[in-house]
Order: C-alpha cells, then structure tokens, then sequence
C-alpha cells in the first residue's frame, strides 16, 4: 500500500470519486439543499483537510464520502463502486470494508473494553473471536494503548478514548480514514498528540485521511486543503500547485463557482506545505521527528501526485 | 454478524439495566407461571376424575331413562325392580346387575344430624361397583328381601354422626325411621366438588318403603367382557323399551362417560389457559414498550454500529434476540415458578394439580414467540434507523 501512490501514473485508482454530487434533504415538505454540485476525488493515501465554516456541507459531505448517507445527485463512487446501485446491505458492507470512521465524540461502546471497541467492526465482517482480539490487540499497540486492552471508556481519558476509536477505524484495513473534527473534543497538547498519531498511520499504512477541521493550523499541515462554503467546493489545493490560475480547468476539486478567497484560510494555505510546521506538542513521538517523518515520508507519496495524474484523469 | 455474538450482545445489553430486564421479565414470569398453574390444575382436576371414574369398576354399563347428555333434563324413571329381574335374565348373572334409588336425606343419630344422599341398593352393589369397607359388613340378599332397616355410612357422615365412637351397631333415624348402622365404607374423596363420602346405603327395598314409590333411578350392570359390552347395552335398552313402549333408555359405558366428562374439563381448562395467556399478552406488550424504549435510548450505539458496518439484518436480530432473551428467560422462571406453586398447591390443598409436559412446552414456546412477536416492531425500527440520523442522537 505504501508505494502504491509512488508511480505517479494515472491508472492508480481513486479511493472515492465524487462527481457533481448534490444532497438535498426534505423538511417539511421544503427542499433545502446541503450540497449543490461536488466534484473531487480522494485518492489512495491523499491526506485532506476539509474546512469551511458550519453549515458549509463539510459533515454532508463527510456522511456522502463515507457511505452512510446517499446522494440525491450526482455520481458517487466509492472503492470502485456506485453507491446508486447498492443496497443498503451492500452499502453497509462496503462502509465495512473501505472506510473508516473517526467521529469528535468518539462514539465508543459503553462498559465494552477497549480491545473489545476495536474489535467490533470485526464483528459485522464475520471475522472468529479469537482472531478479533489479536487484530484488535495489535492495532491498539499500533495506536500506543497496548498496555490499556482491558480498559473501558469510562476508565481512558479523552485522548486515550480517541486513539481507540482510531484503532477501531483501521482494524479493518480500510482504504480512506474520515475524520469529523477528531481533536475538536480535547485539549490541544492531546489533540495535536492525536493528530501526529493520525498523520503517523497516513504516512505509514498509506490510507487516505479525510479531516474536518476548524483549527488553520491543522488544515496548513495537510498535504492537501479543501474549503466548502455553501454547499460547494469554494478551494481546492489539489488543483491549486499545478495550475493555480485555473481552478475550474475540469480537474479534481472543481467548484462550481470559485470565488476567489474563501473566507476562511485564504490562498496563502492553498500551497501544501511540504511538511507540516514542527509542532510536537506531547513530545512522545515514537522514533521519529514529528511532522518530519510523518510529513516526509508522506509528502514524497502523496504531494506530487494530486495536481499531475489527477489531471491528467480528465 | 454471527449467531452466538449476537447471543453475547443481547445478553449484555440485559445485564446493563439489570433491574429493567427484571421488571419486565416479571410480567413474563407471571403470565407463564399462571398459564402454568392454570392448566395445571384443570389436568389435575380431569385426572382425578376420570380416576374416579374409572375406580367406579371396570366395564361398566349404566342403564338409564332418556338420554345421557351434556345439558340433558333428569328424567322421572319409569323403572322398578322387576325391569331390574328382566335385564338380569337379560345378563344371564344377577349378580352383575346394581340397581339405585337415591334422594337426599337428614340422617340423625342422637342429637347429632348430617345432610347425606340415602341410597337404596341391592347386595350386589360391591360385586358391580369398586367399594371397599373399612368397618363391619355389607348388605345381604335376606336384608334386601326383608326390607331390613339397615345401614352402611359413607366415612363422611360416620365421622359428622359419631365422631368418637363406632359406628358400627349404633342407631340412626331417617325421616323419623330408625336404621341400624352395619358397616362404614372407606374414604373416597370428592369428585366434581361432590363429596363421595356422604352415601348412606340401605336396602332398596326400604328405601323404597320410606319414600312410597316403587321406583328405581338407574340399573347398572357389569359386563362379563368389554368386547361385546356395546351389544349388551343394546339388548338391555331393547328389552326395556319392550317393557315401556314409548320411553327412551341409553346404555352408556364408563368411557362414554369419561368422554362427556373430559369434554366439560377440557373446556374448563382450555377457558384457564386463555385466562393465564392474557396475562402472558400483557407481559409482552411490556416487553414490546421496553424494546422500544432501549432502541431509543441505544440509537447512538445503533447509528455507530451500522458506521463500522452493520447491516440492518445485523442490528434488527441484535434487538430481536434481546427481546427473545427477556422473553424466554422469563418464560423459564415463570415455569419453575409454576412448577413450583402447581406442586406445592396439589400438595398442600385439596385442588388437584398435575404438571403435562406439553403445557410446560406450550408456555415456553409461546413466550418465546411473544419475544419474536413483540420484538419485531422495534428491532425493524432499530434496524431502519438512518446511522447520519442515529450518530446525531443525543
């Protein structure tokens, strides 16, 4: 998985392709539309910050790309698959499958333990108890709880219960991380321990990672930056290095209208920054220099590639 | 998912709101207990008196005037003891055929009294009928043909007329006619609420001087074989009928009897377990309130449970089987509460219980069904639950 991303030909295929999806809910018989019209893709190992402000469409859009809701337009596919044609079955099953989840509140079991947590998705793929607990156990480790299986939530601190519903989101291996505003619920030396972790998996099990955020500073270390306001894609760094000029030239986060400054960020942040600013707020990186090796490591992967192939897809 | 993590799920989901899941299992517990009881004691009942039907003595044929059936009016015998004499030579065995002439009576003896049912008989009463003795003699043919005022008394009105003393050789006066006591019969027990103990017999004969007729109430015969008992009680009813053109006769045979008895107790019981089954609806309609209730209070478990891939199928038999669970652990205690009570009751009281292994099967398995039933609705719920919607919940 790692290397997947390191050709950078444009048969790699997308992990999620979104094309002038649109989502409007019914409420009391009025029409109000959440998302008129996105186009992006997500491809395998991208690391996205998605911002803008509430009510922009971001969590619409979140729910959209991780398959837990349908679009009422547009073409959605996800690992391959159009999300028109699946049954809500099939969909759960690909949700299981392809995508994990990392929620702001955590949304972990209650008096379930942590190994167990981790396990459950696990659970719905059929996978034997005993296997379960290993895969569980292992991933734990990978997330620093090694040593808290037995745990409950109610017996981890905010932190901690974040890095076991990281845990629960890869257990499974999945190709695209969503994040909803992951460190939003903690404080910032933890939330910033959190996002180094999740930076950490993107660089080295090369999945993708979707994040919403509110904070600038996490959006800047993102390899790439998606602002929505609206209902729309108003941003696109993806777009951004290769062309700067023309953000609506058909490429992957065409917006239908581009204003020229989002509000939020501006053009300054549209420029990935090759590596996220050395921000080691825990300090309890494991081995390598926070941002340098997750950032390194990722950008050599992932930076190049979201201009040229993605453009080159059209 | 698989079949025995959802089992696992189901049962913590229980055990987190321990005093919940009992409450609601209590309606259960009491539905299929009473269910339990209830048919229990209508067996019980049935058994004891078809026993006692049966204890009357084998191949048994009872003649009587009119028709045997449920509702059928008493009619006023047209028989005496000559149609008595014509069905012996009909049996060929004199000693196989009972007549009765019965009516109720205040028997006295000192001042002392029992209300008690006299009835008139022949000597061969303990040759037709099971009827055991437990003190002095029985009646012979001379009593009979003498008319002798003689008498045996049911255990009964032995105990209410002479509580300390024999009875046997004592005086007691029927209607201002003096009997002398010869024998007193074993206890019988009750049959149908009807105390079988309070018979007093006396010859036929002088039971029918004491109340000026010349009637008997029913013949009965023993047959020699259970083969041919049917054709005996048609040649029975067909020579009566000679004798009294125009007035109906049945033969009817203990199972015949049985039959119209375990008609009415089969109603009887069948009108309890109703009763006990609305209970046991109720319980579930608690079971269906409390479904929902945990469905609401889960959603956010539910909503994340479907993130991380559950499918419907996954969550509905998640929530049914928790139904299933509380039901059918309900249903188990409430049978061995049930059990329990029946057993103590047949005990430790005169009503009569017996536990069929089919009743036990029913209530389990209809309060089983009761969790499938009244789970449904809010496992489809939980089920359909859109997980945007479902992650949101507070």
């Amino acid at each position: 998985m790692p290397a997947g991303p390191v050709p950078p030909v444009s048969a790699a295929p997308a992990a999620i392709e979104a094309v002038d999806v649109s989502r409007t809910y019914q409420l009391d018989g009025v029409s109000v539309p959440a998302l008129r019209g996105v186009t992006l893709t997500v491809a395998p190992g991208d690391y996205v910050a998605l911002v803008g402000p509430s009510g922009s469409g971001k969590s619409t859009l979140m729910h959209l790309l991780g398959g837990l809701d349908r679009p009422t337009g547009g073409r959605l596919v996800i690992g391959g698959r159009d999300v028109a044609s699946l049954s809500a079955p099939e969909l759960a099953v690909l949700r299981n499958e392809t995508i994990g989840f990392v929620f702001q509140a955590f949304h972990l079991l209650p008096r379930t333990s942590a190994v167990d947590n981790v396990a459950l998705p696990l659970v719905y793929r059929g996978v034997g108890a005993r296997q379960r607990r290993e895969r569980a156990a292992a991933m734990l480790g990978r997330v620093g709880l090694g040593h808290r299986l037995g745990h409950r939530p109610n017996q981890l601190s905010g932190g901690e219960q974040q890095r076991v519903a990281i845990a629960r989101a890869l257990v499974t291996d999945p190709t695209v991380l969503l994040a909803d505003e992951p460190t939003g619920n903690l404080d910032s030396v933890t939330g910033a321990a959190v996002l180094e972790l999740l930076e950490r998996l993107n660089a080295e099990s090369g999945v993708a990672l979707v994040m919403v955020t509110h904070d600038q500073e996490v959006a800047a270390r993102a390899g790439r930056r998606i602002a929505m306001r609206d209902g729309v894609v108003v941003a696109d760094s993806a777009a951004s290095p290769a062309e700067p000029a023309a953000p609506a030239s058909g490429l992957v986060g065409a917006a239908h209208d581009p204003p020229p400054s989002g509000g939020d960020g501006g053009p300054a942040t549209l420029v990935p920054a090759p590596s996220a600013e050395p921000r080691s707020a825990s300090g309890s990186g494991p081995g390598h220099p926070p941002g340098g090796s997750g950032g390194a490591a990722g950008a050599t992967g992932r930076l190049p590639r979201p201009g040229e192939p993605d453009g080159a897809d059209r | 998912m698989r079949v025995a993590e959802a089992w696992r799920v189901a049962l913590d989901a229980l055990r987190a709101n321990r005093l919940r899941s009992a409450l609601t299992m209590l309606g259960v517990i009491i539905g299929v207990a009473s269910v339990v009881i209830l048919v229990a004691i209508g067996t019980g009942t049935k058994q004891r008196v078809e026993q006692q039907v049966e204890g009357l003595g084998s191949n048994l044929l009872l003649v009587v005037p009119g028709r045997l059936d449920v509702g059928a009016a008493p009619a006023v015998s047209p028989l005496t003891l000559d149609d008595a004499d014509a069905v012996s030579r009909v049996v060929g065995d004199p000693d196989r055929v009972a007549v009765t002439v019965a009516s109720g009576a205040t028997v006295r003896a000192g001042n002392r009294s029992d209300f008690s049912t006299l009835q008139g008989v022949l000597e061969t009463t303990p040759s037709v009928f099971t009827r055991d003795l437990a003190r002095g003699r029985y009646l012979t043919g001379s009593d009979v043909d003498t008319s002798r005022r003689v008498a045996i008394l049911g255990a009964s009105v032995a105990r209410a007329l002479f509580p300390d003393r024999d009875p046997v050789g004592q005086q007691i006066t029927v209607s201002g006619v003096r009997f002398r006591v010869i024998g007193v019969f074993a206890p019988l027990g009750q049959s149908l609420g009807v105390d079988r103990d309070d018979e007093v017999h006396v010859p036929v004969t002088a039971a029918q001087r004491l109340y000026g007729t010349q009637r008997v109430d029913g013949i009965a015969v023993k047959a020699p074989d259970r083969e041919r008992i049917d054709e005996l009680g048609e040649r029975i009813v067909a020579e009566l009928t000679r004798r009294h053109p125009g007035v109906e006769f049945s033969a009817v045979t203990q199972e015949q009897i049985l039959g119209v008895l375990g008609d009415i107790l089969g109603i009887l019981t069948g009108v309890l377990a109703a009763i006990a089954g609305i209970s046991l609806l109720v319980g579930g309609v608690g079971v269906s309130n409390i479904m929902l209730v945990s469905v609401r209070e889960r959603t956010r478990e539910i909503g994340l449970r479907k993130a991380v891939g559950a499918r419907p199928r996954d969550i509905g038999v998640q929530f049914l089987l928790e139904a299933v669970l509380l039901t059918s652990i309900g249903g188990l205690t409430g049978m061995a509460l049930g059990v329990g009570t029946a057993l103590l009751v047949d005990a430790l009281s005169p009503i009569p219980a017996a536990i069929t292994w089919w009743s036990l099967a029913l209530a389990f398995g209809v309060s089983a069904a009761v969790g499938i039933v009244f789970g449904v609705v809010p496992a489809q719920r939980a089920g359909r639950l859109d997980p945007v919607v479902a992650l949101r919940a507070e």
